[in-house]
Order: structure tokens, then sequence, then C-alpha cells
């Protein structure tokens, strides 16, 4: 079977660090943190009281009426918002001819935590009785696609991933084999989430994931960096048009970049650690080589899973050496969790976004806060503070769920 | 009592307006919510919830499905109050 080669040609991008995509990535360039204390819930009783937030949200803007804001979850609301960013920017039109090829595959880690936190206290209050009529429709995950579809009459396939912090990243390479395999000639697809409710934040900070630099917010996502702590909890959505490359030449579309590989892999090893030595990330890694038939050398830019944590971020180092080696030289790889904190289910969807802008624009954002690295990191390339001018012809993309779920996606640039 | 009357009257139509996201100048007693006023069925419901959260009161399921109407709402509050 002849599979059919995929394109970028929209982005959209709602986030800590921008409203829209242009300011999140002229904010990712100049090396800005997006994370900021927590004002939107009382934080007096939480080891954690900061987070990346999306700042100055107007649901109206993206088309949901002030009356259908209450139906939806806030991470289905930003899910719409970026799709709606991503279908504009592609030039889409929506037709009655071409409705029927055109799908949607907007994942998200955790869904509807507001709103669950809302009925369960209308539960405790009232009793079944305070349970609203809307809450199941108003928080399950795949309600990001299910709302866009219904608003963009998108009548292809409509469905959604659930895979914790690879969701983004499964749910842009599975479209991706959606759009090859011609079930769809175009998908919407990304992840979003919105997790810093009381149960996200107390949750994460349960588990001791968190940092707790609750004092000097911009400086606590610090990936490598032997001062890190924990990852820093993040808000946003992004959302990618994927679209056959015979049909965007047709229409004429501005094409990003070209998804050529998507690998995935599992742990088997843990519910929520990674292997130290970075063994299941490495297979992803190599999947997505192997799918595309690039070569470790011919790869650039490595858009890091990266969270700040102790375990995971030299695991992840260690999976990136074994492949690409010691001190690659035409490779360089960053965090960008260290400006916009960890987006859980939408990260893998806003760093593939980021990653393909940063093929399009020839340039790595930083990774900040990287003061103190790691020694094992030697002189492996991590972009640290200052984004850098790179000869980008292939771009990595890693995220890695708890779970032990991995996944890998490899953009190439279009000349 | 037509103060009161007129109160519930008023809290009743505020409460329909931000619900379904209709004008003020739409709720009119006869006003059907399904037909006139834009609501599915899942709005009746959350409609009929928002409404005993505002006036305090528990409306059976059975009484609840016969609130299709701006009147039927108003009527039901009034007769119910005390």
């Amino acid at each position: 079977m002849q599979l059919r080669r995929v394109v970028v040609t929209g982005l959209g991008m709602l986030s800590p660090v921008g409203g829209n995509l242009e300011e999140s990535w002229k904010n990712l360039l100049a090396g800005k943190s997006g994370i900021s204390k927590i004002e939107h819930f009382d934080t007096t009783d939480y080891t954690v009281k900061i987070a990346g937030l999306v700042k100055n949200f107007d649901p109206e803007q993206w088309g949901i009426a002030r009356k259908d804001e209450r139906k939806m979850d806030t991470f289905i609301q930003y899910g719409i918002a970026a799709g709606i960013m991503a279908i504009n920017d592609s030039g889409l039109e929506i037709t009655e001819k071409n409705a029927d090829r055109i799908g949607t595959m907007i994942g998200s880690g955790i869904g509807g935590l507001t709103l669950i936190e809302k009925n369960i206290n209308g539960l405790a209050a009232r009793g079944p009785h305070g349970i609203s009529p809307f809450f199941v429709p108003s928080t399950i995950i795949n309600m990001v696609s299910g709302q866009l579809s219904i608003m963009k009459g998108l009548r292809g396939p409509n469905l959604s991933t659930v895979t914790a912090c690879a969701t983004g990243t499964h749910a842009i390479g599975l479209s991706a084999r959606l759009v090859a395999f011609g079930d769809a000639d175009v998908m919407i697809c990304g992840g979003a989430e919105k997790a810093s409710t009381p149960m996200g934040i107390g949750g994460f900070a349960a588990m001791k994931a968190l940092s707790h630099r609750n004092d000097d917010p911009e400086a606590a996502s610090r990936p490598w960096d032997k001062d890190r702590d924990g990852f820093v909890l993040g808000d946003g959505s992004g959302v990618l048009v994927l679209e056959e490359y015979e049909h965007a030449k047709a229409r004429g579309a501005k094409i990003y970049a070209e998804l050529v590989g998507f690998g995935m892999s599992g742990d088997a090893y843990h519910m929520t650690a990674t292997p130290e030595t970075g063994e299941g990330a490495a297979r992803s890694i190599l999947h997505a080589l192997k799918d595309a038939n690039v070569k470790p050398e011919q790869v650039n830019y490595i858009n890091a899973h990266g969270t700040s944590t102790h375990v995971g971020d030299l695991s992840e180092l260690r999976a990136a050496k074994s492949i690409f080696g010691d001190a690659p030289k035409n490779c360089c790889m960053s965090s960008t969790k260290s400006m916009t904190g960890h987006l859980l289910g939408a990260a893998g969807a806003i760093e593939a976004v980021i990653t393909v802008m940063s093929v399009k624009d020839q340039i790595c954002p930083p990774t900040i806060n990287l003061q103190n690295p790691e020694d094992e990191v030697g002189d492996f390339n991590l972009v640290p503070n200052v984004a850098q001018k790179h000869d980008i012809e292939y771009a990595l993309s890693n995220n890695f769920g708890f779970g032990g779920t991995n996944g890998s996606l490899l953009f190439k640039r279009v000349d | 009592m037509s103060n009161d009357i007129k109160d519930i009257e008023e809290r009743v139509k505020k409460i329909i307006v931000d619900m379904l996201g209709v004008q003020p100048e739409d709720v009119v007693p006869e006003a059907s919510f399904v037909d006139d006023l834009g609501a599915d069925s899942l709005d009746t419901v959350e409609l009929v919830m928002a409404l005993e959260e505002e006036f305090e009161t528990d409306i059976p399921d059975e009484e609840a499905e016969k609130i299709n109407t701006v009147k039927a709402a108003i009527d039901y509050i009034t007769e119910h109050q005390n």
C-alpha cells in the first residue's frame, strides 16, 4: 500500500507564554517564562502555589457563546480556541463537498477537572439532584473534538487520544497515519489541558512531582539544572492542521513542514517513573527515525520532553546520547517546558507547534534557567538560556507519559 | 403580595436570560423554552436546577417535567414559596 505524504498547513497555540501562536513564539525565542502565582483559587494550604496559566482568555473571541461556556470545561474551550486558530491559519474552507474528508483528534491528559470538582461539590451539598445534566458532556475528554466538529462542521474521523503527557504527540502521530492511510484528507489534531485546579495541583503535589519554588515562579522550571525540584503544571492547548500533500498543493496552501516520522513505545516498567537508562524513550525516537528512513546524524533539533524532574531529565538525556552521541555536532536539544511549564496532554501538541516553527524559522528556542547543568550533560548542546540559529532539516519532538507511554514526531523542512 | 410576585417574576426571567442566552424582551409568559427560546432537553433540566438553587427549593422530577414555559416556571415558584 502506497502511503500518502502528510504536511502541516495550520498552527494554533494558546499557552502560558501567549494567547496566540505569534505571541507565544516571540516570547519563547526571547526566553521568557510564563510561570506565575496561582490566584484563581486559595492556595494557602497547598505546598505548590505556582503554575503556567493562560492569561486573559475570552471564549467569545473563539465563537463560544456565553450560554455555552458552562457546558464546556475550560480545557475544551482552550482546545476550541487553538483549533479555530489553526483552521483559520490554514486558510482551509470547510464545505459541503470536503467536510466528510476532514476530521479531528484532540486529546487531553486529564479532562474536565474544574467541572468535575464543581459537580462533586454539588453532589455533596444537594445530593444527586445537585449534579448538572451537562456534567458528563462538559468534562469528558473527547468533547474537544466533539465540540469543534459541531462548530466547524467536520464530518470525518472524530476521536481523541488519552495517554497522559504523551497525549498530544500521539494525537498528532495517529492523525498523520489517518491522513497517510486515506481515512481523511485533513486532520485537525493536538491536545488541550486545564489541570491547574485544586485537585490537579493537589494531586500532582501529593506525588511530590511538582516544584516548590513558590517564591521565584519564573525560575521554577529548570530542566537539566542541578537545582531543579520537579515540574510546573501548565495550562493551554496546541493544534495542528495536518493535510495530505497533494490536497495542500492543489489549494495553494502554505506548508510549514512535512511530518515524516512517528514512533511509539512502552516502558513496561513503572506507573510514573521512566527507566533510568532512558531505554523506552530511545526506542520511541528510533521508531520515528526508522519510520522516516532518517539517520540520527540528519536530525538538527530535538524539542525534549524535559520536564524538570530528577529522574526524567537524566533518562531522556541518556536516551538522546545513546542515539545521537555524547556531543553531537549538528544537533541541539532544548526543553521549552522551562518557559511554558508542563501542559500534560497538551504538551506534545504545543511542542509539535514549536518544533514546526523551529523548522520553519531555522532557530531553536532555549532551555531557560539552565545555570548549573548536571555533570552528565557534558558537551551536549541544550541551548542554555538563549535561542540559537541553526540549519534545521529534521527536528524531533518527544513526549513521555505516566503508564510508560512514549511518543516521538519527526518533522522535515519544506524547501 | 403583588410585590413578591413581581420579584419572583424578575428573578425567574433573569435566570432564563442568563441560562439560555436570550434577550429579556423574548422572555414573555407564553414563551416555550424549547420551541421559542432555543433550549434543548439538557438546558431545561439545568434551568430547573438553577430555579431550585435561586429559590432554595426542591422541585420533584414529575413537576419539573411540566415546567416548559416561562409562565409555568413563575407559577410553580409562586405557588411553592413559603
